[in-house]
This record gives C-alpha cells, sequence and structure tokens, in this order.
C-alpha cells in the first residue's frame, strides 16, 4: 500500500480526462462507492488499490493511479462485482477495458499476463485454435529469464499431464484461420 | 436430440477427458452432437483483456460457422469461458444491432455473418434442464452410492448471464449426481473462482483461492466440475498447495460426465479415466 501524498486540489481537480477512461467512466458513473464489489471480489485482499478505491479513481479522472495499480490485472472475471452491484453496473466489463487501454497503451498492467496474452492471441491467430502446450512453451520461454523458478514449477503439471496422455504434441486439426479477422480489426484501429 | 457441438481448444489438449467423456456420455444417451466444422478459439479471456472488438468478432466467427450447419439448432458448450463469449454474442445480436453490425463487418472479411440464430448453451445447461436427472436415472447400472462428491460450478457458466441456475447458490448439480447414487459434500465453495488464469500468471494469488476451494472440499471423496480450466486448477497443483500451506488438501477433481458416464456403465477408458488407477478402480466398486 503505498498511499501517495496527494495535495487536496489533485482530488478535487481530475487531470487531463483520457478519451479511452471516459468510456469506464460512462459505465460507472452512477457508482455509490457502497464497497459490495470490494467485499465480493476473490481477489481484492491482493490488490494495491481495491475495486471501491479503482472506480473512484475512474471517476475523478485519475489515470496514473488507475494504470499504476495492479489491481485491473488482477481481476479474474468472476462476474462477483457485476452480479452484486446495487446499481447494476456492468464492473467486469469496466475491468476489461482498462486492461484493454493498458495493453494498447503499453502503460500499466502486469508483465506476466501481457505475455501471456500476446503469447495465447498468437496461436489463435496463426492456426484458428490454440495448442496449450505450445502456448505454455512460448510464455515461459518469454517469462523464464525474468522469473527462472518459474518453469519448475509447472514441470510437475507437466509430466502429469504426459503420464495421463493428456498432452500431445501433434497439432490438433486446424480451425478456420483468424488472420483475416485479426487484419481486419487492426485496419478498424483508427475510429476506435 | 441433436446438438452442435463447440469443444473449444481446451478440449483438444490438456482438457481431452472431458471431450471425451462428454462424446460418450452423450452417445449412451443416444444424443447426436454435431460438431461445428472449422470452428475457432473464442478468445478465451485474453481477447477481452486486449481488444473489444477481438472479443466479439472470435467467437463471432464460430457461431456464424455453426449457422451454416444448422441455424435452428442449440449449441453445446462444455467450456465455461468459452460459453459465456459464445453467449455474449448471442445476447448482443438480441439486443444490440449496432454491436452486431459492427461484428458482421469483421466476419465478412471471412466472407461469414451471424444472424443471431443459432444459441449457445452449457453442458450443464442441457444436462440439468433436457436430458434431466430422469433421463440419467434411466440409464444407470453402476449406481455410484458411497461415493461423496463436492460439485464445483465455478464462475462463467453461472456469472453474468442467469440461464440455468441460482448465480449465488447453484444447485443444478445435485440432482444429477443424486440420480447417478451419489451422496452430496454440502458446502459453500460451490461458485467461489478458481482464479482462472492468474494461476499461470499470479500463482500466489491463485495459490490462495484454490486452497480455500480445497479446503472446504475436505469430507468429500471427489469434487466435480464442469470446465477445463477450473479442472486444471483445482487437480493440477494439488502438491505445490498442499505444501505451500502444510495441508494436505490433495482430492481427485473430475468432470460431471466422467461420473455420470461410469454410473451409467461406460467403459472408465472411453471417459478419458484410466482404468489401471486405483482412484478409477474405487470408483467403480
Amino acid at each position: 500500500m503505498n498511499r501517495k501524498q496527494q495535495t487536496p486540489q489533485a482530488w478535487i481537480r481530475p487531470e487531463q480526462p483520457d478519451t479511452a477512461l471516459e468510456r469506464v467512466r460512462e459505465k460507472v458513473r452512477t457508482c455509490i462507492q457502497c464497497g459490495t464489489c470490494t467485499g465480493s471480489c476473490p481477489n481484492a485482499f491482493a490488490m494495491d488499490a481495491t475495486p471501491r478505491k479503482l472506480w473512484r479513481l475512474v471517476l475523478m479522472g485519475q489515470s496514473r493511479e488507475i494504470f499504476e495499480s495492479r489491481t485491473f490485472a488482477l481481476c479474474s472475471d468472476c462476474y462477483c462485482c457485476t452480479l452484486r452491484c446495487p446499481r447494476g453496473l456492468a464492473l467486469t466489463d469496466a475491468m476489461a477495458d482498462l486492461k484493454q487501454i493498458a495493453a494498447a497503451g503499453k502503460h500499466g498492467g502486469d508483465a506476466a499476463c501481457t505475455a501471456f496474452y500476446s503469447a495465447f492471441l498468437q496461436s489463435a491467430r496463426r492456426y484458428g485454435r490454440v495448442q496449450e502446450t505450445r502456448l505454455m512453451a512460448r510464455y515461459l520461454a518469454v517469462m523464464t529469464p525474468r522469473r527462472p523458478l518459474m518453469p519448475f514449477r509447472f514441470s510437475g503439471l507437466g509430466m502429469q499431464m504426459i503420464k495421463k496422455g493428456k498432452i500431445s504434441l501433434r497439432r490438433p486439426p486446424a480451425g478456420r484461420s483468424l488472420k483475416g479477422i485479426f487484419a481486419r480489426i487492426e485496419s478498424m484501429k483508427d475510429g476506435q | 436430440m441433436k446438438y452442435l457441438y463447440y469443444p473449444g481448444c481446451s478440449l483438444e489438449s490438456t482438457a481431452r477427458e472431458y471431450d471425451m467423456a462428454t462424446r460418450a456420455m452423450m452417445h449412451a444417451l443416444s444424443v447426436e452432437l454435431i460438431e461445428i466444422p472449422g470452428w475457432t478459439c473464442c478468445g478465451a479471456t485474453a481477447a477481452k483483456a486486449v481488444d473489444r472488438r477481438l472479443a466479439l468478432a472470435m467467437p463471432a466467427v464460430s457461431l456464424a460457422l455453426a449457422e451454416t450447419v444448422d441455424s435452428a439448432a442449440d449449441i453445446l458448450v462444455p467450456c465455461s469461458a468459452c460459453y459465456l463469449n459464445l453467449k455474449q454474442v448471442y445476447q448482443i445480436a438480441a439486443a444490440d444491432p449496432r454491436t452486431l453490425a459492427e461484428i458482421n463487418e469483421i466476419l465478412a472479411a471471412e466472407s461469414l455473418h451471424y444472424s443471431g440464430k443459432v444459441r449457445p448453451r452449457h453442458i450443464l445447461d442441457i444436462l440439468a434442464k433436457d436430458i434431466g436427472p430422469t433421463g440419467i436415472l434411466q440409464q444407470i447400472t453402476h449406481s455410484l452410492s458411497g461415493l461423496r462428491v463436492a460439485p464445483y460450478y465455478g464462475c462463467q457458466c453461472l456469472r453474468p448471464y442467469r440461464v440455468f441456475d441460482d448465480p449465488e447458490a447453484p444447485t443444478s448439480m445435485d440432482a444429477l449426481l443424486a440420480a447417478a447414487g451419489a451422496n452430496l459434500h454440502p458446502w459453500s465453495m460451490a461458485a467461489r473462482c478458481c482464479s482462472a488464469s492468474h494461476m499461470t500468471t499470479n500463482p500466489d494469488v491463485s495459490k490462495e483461492l484454490v486452497f480455500r476451494i480445497l479446503k472446504s472440499a475436505r469430507g468429500a471423496d471427489a469434487i466435480a466440475t464442469v470446465c477445463p480450466m477450473c479442472q486444471m486448477n483445482l487437480e493440477g497443483h494439488q502438491g505445490w498447495i498442499s505444501s505451500c500451506y502444510g495441508e494436505d488438501v490433495r482430492i481427485p477433481v473430475y468432470y460431471l460426465p466422467q461420473l455420470l458416464g461410469l454410473a451409467m456403465g461406460i467403459p472408465a477408458r472411453d471417459l478419458g479415466l484410466n482404468a489401471k488407477s486405483a482412484r478409477t478402480a474405487a470408483l467403480s466398486d
């Protein structure tokens, strides 16, 4: 928990509103800061800013603090907060918006998540389907220099899977290629 | 009965036994499954963490492919994450024509189109509502009596779309497992999050969530799941988690169709269960 010393004005005067953040702000506009989201979040114990605080930061336009936090990266899409929010706000979707903004601007977020998602989508784009064994191999190749012990935790699981005959290195019958879909989306990027 | 079938990527690799058990069980129930030809990855949680359009277009591809086969059929989806992604596009098609047009503009790149007719449904929805405990009961040859099972639902088959069960206190597995002769383990962790892909990216957060679930399952002989991610998180790291907390929380974690299939007399190997393992022997006694 690093509570940065803020001048009172910094809380009163929102920073330059970020147009991307506007989409998120619209989603949480009627938040009443009741804290049901924080109380429902299975990952709140590991977050530096709780979900309730994050929504307040969004309303105040505090981009820097939002994207320095690990909060949105730690959302595991369980939808408990969405289900229980007394204002009916789409909070899980708002977390996804923040992940997308972080991914697009290459700022904030979580290095491991970013590496994992990008390995995942590369695999899907290329083969139409994700082959999990290759995905893990690629992810570990990216992460091991940063977290040298990581492969050891997964090697046990890998051995279990090989024993159970669950892992095959054969490429599965491929689905349709998704390259055309990815390319079309890439070409639409300008008018978000 | 006839359904289109969307296995999803996991069921081709780490969750192959889920695919085997689903097909074997449906075959035994005389339910026809037609695999969607050329189906593609739904994007899981990766697409929605990166790009809004990608998160909509990826599942839409398979929905559009499904419509080329039979637009009046329902799609049976065993994986909860796949189900949610497909369902989200189905809901958009029903209520948000502008976004549907945007999706179809992307699909046009592959000469595909989704009209919103074909409907994705979770396997548990189909088991609980279409086949039902009575349908299972008629097929039981090897009762699971004496086996105490903790039904685990996870998140995305229940939330945010309230379709076939109570998203806070689900019960749809109870009658199915009871029909197979199993006893139910009463617990409050049935709809708690297993941490999804955090097991890969933030294991220290993940182990906390999984530990709580496994600890609460103590007293049961097995956990029943309906999602490949949940199954892998709950079963794949038990040794590591037990040693982290200095408590033995090991327990077998099966897919619901494996347990129901055994009770229906389907051979263990056809359900992706290792017939030689002591565990399976104990189950089929």
